[in-house]
């Protein structure tokens, strides 16, 4: 799992996916307003494309297309994201999560209320991903040090 | 025994496919649930969002109005849930050097 595939068609095709699947994660996340998708939906796919790279690159390789050890706290800061948008809207005379009183001047409410979406919506897709490439780093990282420790054994 | 369980199987599953056939086709504007009130007069919750989702949000997917919007608290804690469980994992995972 830690080093990189040897076999040259699982190294030219990852090359050739993993932006496609970066960019249909995007697709899903931008287009939730309008069709099925969203945070969850969005932040899973994009985690997919990091751990594809990491099973294809091997851990070492991959380390260029996203760090390991930044994936925990990026993923509190989706969190943060989300609960400072509502928090922003209850500072500014509104309810917690009240999109409509967000303190962002030229817009109506419900342009408001759609911008507030896209706003959590950010968070959920930064937190999803970034928990899921944390998972993915930890087993990866677990597993090499027992089998360090099976060989000296 | 076995003949009993299979035959209250049988029996439920025919319920339940008659009751089936009573249910108003998807989408059915006549249908009970999204009338904009119910049999005994009281105002129906989902008709609300179904008629104000595009005029409160601007948004036409209605589900993500719902989810993001009117549930925001709702979703908030959802994704709390997913951070939770990636520490909870990550707190299993690591293996402590003393």
């Amino acid at each position: 799992m830690r080093e990189a595939s040897t076999s040259p068609i699982i190294q030219v095709a990852i090359r050739g996916l993993m932006p496609v699947i970066q960019l249909v994660g995007l697709y899903v996340f931008f287009h939730g307003h309008y069709s099925p998708g969203g945070g969850f939906q969005g932040g899973v796919l994009l985690a997919v494309s990091v751990m594809l790279g990491r099973l294809a690159l091997g851990m070492d390789m991959s380390q260029v297309v996203f760090r390991t050890g930044i994936a925990v706290g990026l993923s509190a800061l989706g969190v943060l994201i989300y609960a400072a948008t509502g928090l922003a809207a209850l500072l500014a005379g509104g309810e917690f999560l009240n999109y409509a009183f967000l303190p962002i001047p030229g817009l109506d409410p419900p342009g408001l209320r759609n911008l507030g979406i896209l706003l959590i919506e950010a968070g959920v897709t930064v937190g999803v991903m970034m928990a899921l490439i944390a998972i993915y780093d930890e087993i990866v990282e677990s597993r090499s040090e027992t089998s360090v420790i099976a060989t000296f054994e | 025994m076995k003949v009993f369980y299979g035959m209250l199987l049988v029996a439920l599953a025919a319920v339940l496919a008659v009751a089936m056939a009573g249910l108003p086709p998807r989408g059915e504007p006549k249908a009970p649930s999204h009338l904009a009130a119910n049999a005994v007069g009281a105002p129906v919750a989902g008709t609300y969002y179904i008629q104000n989702a595009y005029r409160d949000a601007r948004t036409p997917n209605m589900v993500t109005v719902i989810l993001a919007d009117y549930r925001g608290f709702d979703t908030l804690g959802e994704t709390l849930v997913v951070f939770t469980g990636a520490i909870a994992v990550l707190f299993i995972l690591r293996r402590r050097t003393p």
